[in-house]
């Protein structure tokens, strides 16, 4: 009985699988009938010599999380630094493209899809990519992965990490200059979710508000998401209710709600700042004209850190490690043009950072919270 | 011709004919879409057809024609919408819409990893009980619109709305309370409380397709069976078509009512446990809805709340749904499939606009006719 089950179901899978078929070949008629479409199919072949004569660099497919290529932030650096290398070296636009993921699920298929096709390299941004990662570099051993912002213990996987810590001390230095020039005594610090990896932003930002002002209180707290403006909204709203003239946020596109707030303020004539994360936020926190209320911003320059790896994949210099980006290769930094910084603040800060570079100053990974817990 | 056309005109054949022109219709306009936007539509086929069959039209006779993952795939991702189809599709019969397919899918999963994380039983006992207390846990997330309404008349959207969003958050405090929970998942699921399969894998290419596809094939038999083999399925259907002529005829119309739900519930929390030991090996504590119980309301909706008509339109809808890498690698964005499967669902809820259009048409024959 059982059998006969399972058979009938398979045979029913195969009717609905060429009753698809058919159903899609029907279309294409319809499609033809307009005159015009024909040699829209055929332009492809006649352009073939033509892609043919740059003779094929490398490929490169990069998987998005749920956040989608436009988030202005992990998925978006990254595509931007796929970009930049394309451009530098010719790639033909075959050879560099995008999935983007609808929910968690669609990251094993997606990155298996793009191992079937064979591309030179696979992207994948984020920590969320971690189980999918480890699974499929074990299923496809030949083919060469970074993954950004986690690290997957296999010889076909480069991972690409940050010193964050770094360049949230730099921003907390800017933060706490520009609050000591408005006499304010408060800022604060949001996080996406609370674990080891944000935690490091959090240690580095208050370490560097206490390197300029030991006395400055810095409000911490948790959103539990990185996708929730409105709780963004919510939590920036506590914040600067509570006192705090300045808000980093950690939180992706959590963070989206922090700005929005920000700025719904300041238009009602309140002074308050956000510090962006990941890329320069600057464009986000636009107001009016020209005026923003992003301070400056915390870049984790994954577009440095999928360029360098596409590079060395062309090199032929790929190795399954982990590669580190901080300070001293530009692997973090704040944006080189912050029209809200003065030029003074801007020399203290670059002071701070040829410190840390030169390793005078060596900033915590973990907030004195956790330290003191221990 | 004039056998489609003898075909278009039957009203007989309505139920099958409208969700026919429906999907072609969507297809047609997402083929404009990417014509206007300089997409190729081509691609998205393409992209379409292999999904579903594992055959790359461009590499054919080579190595690389036949992939079986992306068949695994396609299957894998039809399973829970097929299941929440069903259960959409069940409440509709007894007249009673289930928006709750959603939270009755979160709780089943959540009931899946407990028993599966929790218990350590040989296969052969610990696998039926993992998959029955989804069932049940769904059943009884079922329950509390069903006796509400029975006996109270509240309405079950109202309800089930409601649920949704406490099975979301409840679920995600429970899960973060097991042993070993992270703040974003929860530990690997027990190995003899899984549906996932190392043979099935291997004859798929390492695709996560499951023995859930036995659990998907018995429930449409038991949708079948209970709706149009049972007096019991006969009673439900009568209280969906006239709740009071049903009374009057000596039908306990509020124990329907309430079983009808949670025999929904039931079909939704097995959609669940697809997800938690089957596509994934551990519970997920979830941002948001995933809508897999609004993708139900669509399968229901186009399946015609038959249960040949769940499976195939949970199969379409779960190609389109799978197609999107493939899709995305052949330069057609996600939103075109997105669009497609909105088309479908629209023209679907227009049916009775094609109906009177179809009457009209065979009108106009019969009149030239004579």
């Amino acid at each position: 009985m059982s059998k006969n089950t399972i058979k009938l179901f398979l045979v029913l899978v195969l009717v609905l699988a060429m009753v698809a078929g058919c159903s899609a070949k029907v279309e294409e008629p319809v499609v033809e009938e307009p005159v015009v479409e024909e040699p829209v199919v055929e332009e492809p072949v006649v352009e073939e010599p033509v892609v043919e004569e740059p003779e094929e660099v490398m490929t490169v497919g990069l998987i998005t999380d749920i956040g989608g290529i436009d988030d202005k932030s992990f998925n978006q650096g990254t595509w931007e630094g796929i970009l930049e290398f394309a451009e530098d070296f010719n790639l033909s636009e075959e050879e560099y493209k995008y999935i983007q993921s609808e929910s968690d699920a669609d990251y094993l298929p997606n990155l298996s899809t793009f191992a079937d096709e064979e591309m030179d390299l696979i992207v994948a941004p984020g920590f969320l990519f971690f189980d999918s990662m480890t699974e499929v570099a074990e299923l496809y051993p030949d083919q060469k992965f970074l993954l950004i912002d986690s690290v997957v213990d296999a010889s076909n996987v480069a991972s690409a990490v940050f010193a964050e810590h770094e360049g949230s001390f730099l921003v907390g230095v800017a933060a706490a200059l520009k609050a000591q020039e408005a006499g304010q005594d408060t800022v604060a610090f949001l996080g996406g979710m609370d674990f080891g990896l944000i935690q490091k932003f959090e240690a580095g930002f208050e370490a560097g508000v206490w390197a300029v002002d030991p006395d400055m209180t810095v409000l911490v707290d948790y959103a539990g998401a990185f996708n929730d403006a409105q709780k963004g909204q919510t939590f920036a709203s506590k914040f600067y209710d509570q006192g705090a003239y300045i808000i980093y946020h950690a939180a992706g596109g959590t963070g989206n709600g922090v700005i929005k707030e920000a700025k719904d303020r300041v238009q009602n004539g309140e002074d308050v700042w956000v510090i962006g994360v990941d890329k320069d936020q600057y464009d986000d926190g636009i107001y009016e004209a020209d005026k923003s209320v992003i301070l400056t911003s915390m870049m984790k320059r994954v577009d440095v850190a999928a360029y360098t790896v596409c590079e060395n994949v062309l090199n032929e210099e790929f190795t399954g490690d982990i590669l580190v980006f901080n300070l001293a290769n530009g692997g973090v930094s704040i944006p080189a043009e912050n029209p809200n910084l003065n030029a003074e603040w801007e020399t203290e800060i670059q002071d701070f950072a040829d410190q840390v570079i030169a390793g005078e100053i060596i900033v915590p990974e973990a907030p004195v919270r956790i330290l003191e817990e221990d | 011709m004039s056998k489609i056309k003898k075909l278009l005109l039957d009203e007989t054949k309505y139920k099958i004919t409208v969700p026919i022109i429906a999907i072609l219709l969507s297809f047609l306009i997402g083929t404009i879409v990417m014509l206007l936007t300089g997409i190729n539509p081509l691609g998205a086929f393409k992209a379409l057809a292999r999904t579903m069959t594992g055959i790359n039209f461009d590499k054919l006779f080579t190595d690389k024609m036949f992939n079986a993952r992306y068949v695994g795939e396609f299957l894998t991702t039809a399973l829970p919408i097929t299941l929440t189809g069903l259960s959409v599709a069940f409440a509709f019969r007894t007249g009673l819409f289930n928006i709750g397919a959603e939270g009755q899918l979160l709780v089943g999963a959540m009931a899946a990893t407990v028993t599966s994380i929790m218990l350590d039983l040989p296969a052969i006992i610990h696998l039926p009980i993992v998959i029955l207390s989804a069932a049940l846990a769904g059943a009884l997330w079922g329950f509390v619109p069903g006796i509400l309404k029975a006996k109270y008349n509240v309405h079950e959207v109202v309800v089930t709305i409601m649920m949704n969003y406490t099975a979301l958050h409840m679920t995600n405090y429970l899960l973060k309370k097991l042993p070993g929970s992270s703040l974003i998942k929860t530990v690997k699921s027990n190995p003899s409380g899984t549906l996932q399969s190392d043979f099935i894998a291997s004859i798929t290419n390492n695709s996560r397709l499951h023995w859930g596809i036995i659990v998907v094939g018995l429930s449409i038999l038991v949708f079948w069976y209970i709706i149009e083999k049972t007096s019991f399925g006969f009673e439900l259907r009568s209280v969906g078509f006239n709740p009071d002529a049903s009374k009057y005829a000596g039908m306990k119309v509020t124990r329907n009512v309430m079983f009808s739900m949670m025999i929904a519930g039931a079909f939704a929390g097995l959609a669940g446990a697809m997800l938690s030991i089957g596509t994934f090996d551990y519970g997920r504590i979830l941002v948001g809805f995933e809508n897999y119980g609004f993708d139900g309301i669509a399968v229901a909706l186009l399946g015609g709340n038959v249960a040949i008509g769940v499976l195939l339109s949970g199969l379409l809808f779960g190609g389109l749904k799978s197609a999107q890498p493939l899709m995305q690698a052949n330069g057609v964005p996600l939103e075109i499939a997105k669009i497609i499967s909105s088309l479908i669902v629209l023209f679907v809820a227009m049916k009775y606009g094609f109906e009177m259009w179809l009457r009209t048409y065979a009108k106009k024959q019969e009149e030239e006719g004579k």
